[in-house]
């Protein structure tokens, strides 16, 4: 086994680190690329709905066609553009809300007793175990006209008739924050559980009131956990297509939905391909930026 | 520090993974692993298993049971819940399934598609026992009906509550789309919650209808009369989809929705089970409406033709049919079998409709992939108000 590893040029370092490449490569890159495809295709009513990019025309020629028409598409209706902005704008919302009720979760959890936190972080995860899509129908139970939530307003007195919250901006984002508030808190506890508190005395040492200390140690050391949660919410949340279509307006106008449109109603993959592939880009590219400035700063902090 | 993040990230996908795989094991058909035991039977050449693929709540289980019995053929039963997501299975090919119920709006264009196989008559003993209106209807779907059997049919009307409906104006057209369509009544109950179906190609037919148009029509102009349309009273909707209205409805949450004839009794007998005061009923605006046909089919590369003809042809008798009808409260196609439903099924006139409401019924025919995407871009509009 060994000699072969080695016959292969592979160390036991490469070959610890191929296996997740391979795992990227089969559940990444060639799902991608078949997307990718796709999005030149034309649609047609055949199975699969869509044309062969390559064909043998006989005489030995293979003739490759790319239709850029699919893209085009996207930018003459201003639909996908509307709704590629509006996706950015609910799912930026959603982790902003996500960080403001996250980073306190998370801070308590870590500053708590060592034994008491395991539990604290089981009760966190605790939702998985019961399916996503359960939960958020629960949602609608709660937030309903005669549900839990209007019926308790109701009886302590503060309303008189009932709000409607179901199928409002509201009922989505509440769908929303609650659905990733785990991915917040999970990347900022791992990060805040680490720090040296000895920073914070020395901190107090020299003057700093505690909202100070926080302010100016505490946060920033924080940052990459800031960051990692927001990425861990904001990407799901882009392309978020249950919870709209189940707690809200049906007006919200989300790419998700579009991509469901073009591709299940309009039955046209090619363009729903373009829409994934655009979809992608616009949140790779950031996130490649953000990546490459917490390595950056990563690799200052490192010895 | 970072490396403790990725280390917090690599639990997560841990977790996301588990999930995955629990809802994938439940979900896909059980195929190859069902099929196996029986693949020692000796005397068809097919193994003893048909995979079928129905519509939730659709089939009475108790016939798949005698089914079984009588043929020694496993059923592996496995349900979805819209057209759009069995057709997506279908056009990317090799489903595993042997029987499929798509309805016949949508199979018309996957009949164009190559998706089905023609249907073995002589295989087909019962074929005397359907409806000869039906056929002829949903061979205007499927010509020359040789690529499926009706297994129910029903149409697109209005669910309402009849008390909160009265109480806000005891006049109120419900045997009209004028209740929907006519902004000055769907303003008057826009808070009492008015719901429509999430199917551009049925609810735009319904307003040209409602126009006096033809409601297959493939004009622009006509597209753009059925918009205007429906943008007057899209500030009147408070949901856009087509199955949450069940539950709303039943529960009181909606007081009108544009919906499927069986859903709207779905939703009726539960309201009545809950016992809150709210009556459902279901009328079928005198205008006229869709009439749809959901339809038994057989994939082009089912494994097992043989037993998916058994299995559709088993449906076919008529009192396998009838006791279907009683058990989901839908009309069938099979005539034979009329006589053998029970009274409340067969006189109530929202599953069976008369005759002079019959004749105003049209279908929902399939457009062309051009004019489907114009018609799903107004749909888009309308939703978002536009």
């Amino acid at each position: 086994m060994k000699p072969l590893l080695k016959r292969l040029g592979l160390q036991g370092r490469t070959a610890v680190t191929a296996v997740p490449y391979l795992w990227l490569l089969l559940f990444f890159l060639i799902p991608f690329v078949i997307v990718l495809k796709i999005s030149f295709s034309t649609s047609q009513i055949a199975m699969p709905p869509y044309e062969p990019l390559l064909q043998w025309t006989g005489d030995k020629v293979m003739q490759i066609k790319l239709n850029l028409g699919n893209f085009a598409f996207l930018v003459e209706d201003d639909l996908y553009w509307k709704a590629y902005l509006n996706s950015i704008w609910v799912a930026s919302v959603s982790t902003f809300f996500c960080l403001l009720l996250g980073y306190p979760i998370a801070y308590a959890i870590a500053r708590s007793n060592p034994s008491a936190r395991n539990i604290l972080m089981l009760l966190i995860v605790l939702p998985f175990w019961t399916s996503f899509l359960l939960r958020v129908y629960a949602w609608i139970g709660i937030l309903k006209n005669n549900g839990l939530l209007n019926n308790f307003l109701l009886w302590i007195g503060a309303i008189e008739q009932p709000i409607q919250m179901l199928q409002t901006d509201f009922a989505v984002y509440v769908g929303i924050v609650y659905s990733y508030l785990p991915f917040m808190i999970l990347p900022l506890y791992a990060n805040l559980v680490k720090m040296d508190l000895t920073l914070l005395e020395a901190a107090a040492d020299l003057g700093c009131k505690p909202w100070q200390g926080f302010l100016k140690v505490t946060l920033p050391l924080s940052l990459p956990g800031i960051r990692a949660g927001c990425l861990l919410v904001f990407i799901p949340a882009v392309g978020e297509f249950v919870i709209p279509s189940l707690l809200g307006d049906p007006g919200m106008l989300m790419i998700g939905k579009v991509l469901w449109t073009e591709f299940f109603n309009n039955r046209d993959w090619p363009v729903a391909s373009a829409v994934a592939i655009v979809l992608l880009l616009f949140l790779v590219v950031p996130m490649m930026y953000f990546q490459r400035a917490q390595d950056a700063e990563a690799g200052g902090v490192h010895r | 520090m970072s490396i403790n993040i990725r280390a917090g990230l690599l639990s997560l996908v841990v977790v996301t993974a588990l999930v995955g795989c629990g809802k994938k094991e439940a979900a896909p058909p059980a195929a190859e692993t069902a099929a196996t035991p029986a693949a020692a039977a000796p005397v068809s050449t097919e193994e003893k298993v048909v995979n079928v693929y129905n519509w939730s709540d659709y089939i009475d289980p108790a016939m798949l049971e005698a089914f079984t019995k009588e043929t020694g053929i496993k059923v592996n039963y496995d349900v979805f819940d819209s057209n759009e997501v069995l057709e997506t299975k279908l056009l990317a090919g090799n489903t595993g399934y042997d029987v499929v119920v798509p309805s016949a709006s949508f199979m018309e264009r996957q009949i164009k598609a190559g998706v089905f196989r023609k249907l073995d008559r002589s295989k087909l003993t019962n074929w005397g026992n359907l409806d000869p209106e039906v056929l002829q209807r949903v061979a205007l779907h499927d010509p020359g009906n040789e690529h499926a059997v009706n297994h129910m049919w029903g149409t697109d009307g209005i669910g309402y509550n009849e008390g909160k409906i009265k109480a806000i104006d005891p006049n109120a057209p419900v045997d009209s789309w004028q209740i929907v369509l006519d902004p000055k009544w769907a303003a008057k109950f826009k808070d009492c919650g008015i719901s429509v179906l999430d199917a551009p190609s049925e609810m735009v037919g319904i307003a040209l209808a409602y126009l006096g148009k033809d409601p297959n029509s493939q004009n622009e102009a006509d597209l753009k009369a059925a918009e205007d349309l429906l943008l007057k009273i899209r500030p009147y909707i408070r949901m856009i989809h087509s199955s949450n209205y069940i539950d709303a409805l039943a529960n009181g949450e909606l007081c009108l929705a544009v919906g499927w004839s069986g859903d709207v009794l779905q939703a009726r007998d539960r309201a009545a089970e809950a016992g809150q005061g709210n009556v459902i009923k279901y009328s079928v605006p005198k205008e006229g409406t869709i009439i749809w046909f959901d339809m038994y089919a057989i994939p082009a590369d089912a494994k097992r033709p043989d037993n998916a003809h058994a299995f559709i042809n088993f449906m076919m008798r008529p009192e396998v049919a009838a006791k279907n009808s009683d058990f989901i409260n839908y009309a069938n196609g099979n005539i034979a079998s009329f006589p053998l439903i029970s009274e409340t099924v067969r006189n109530d006139p929202g599953i069976y409709p008369p005759a002079e409401v019959k004749a105003k019924l049209f279908p929902d025919l399939a457009e062309t992939p051009e004019f489907t995407r114009l018609l799903n871009r107004t749909w888009t509009r309308f939703t978002t108000g536009e």
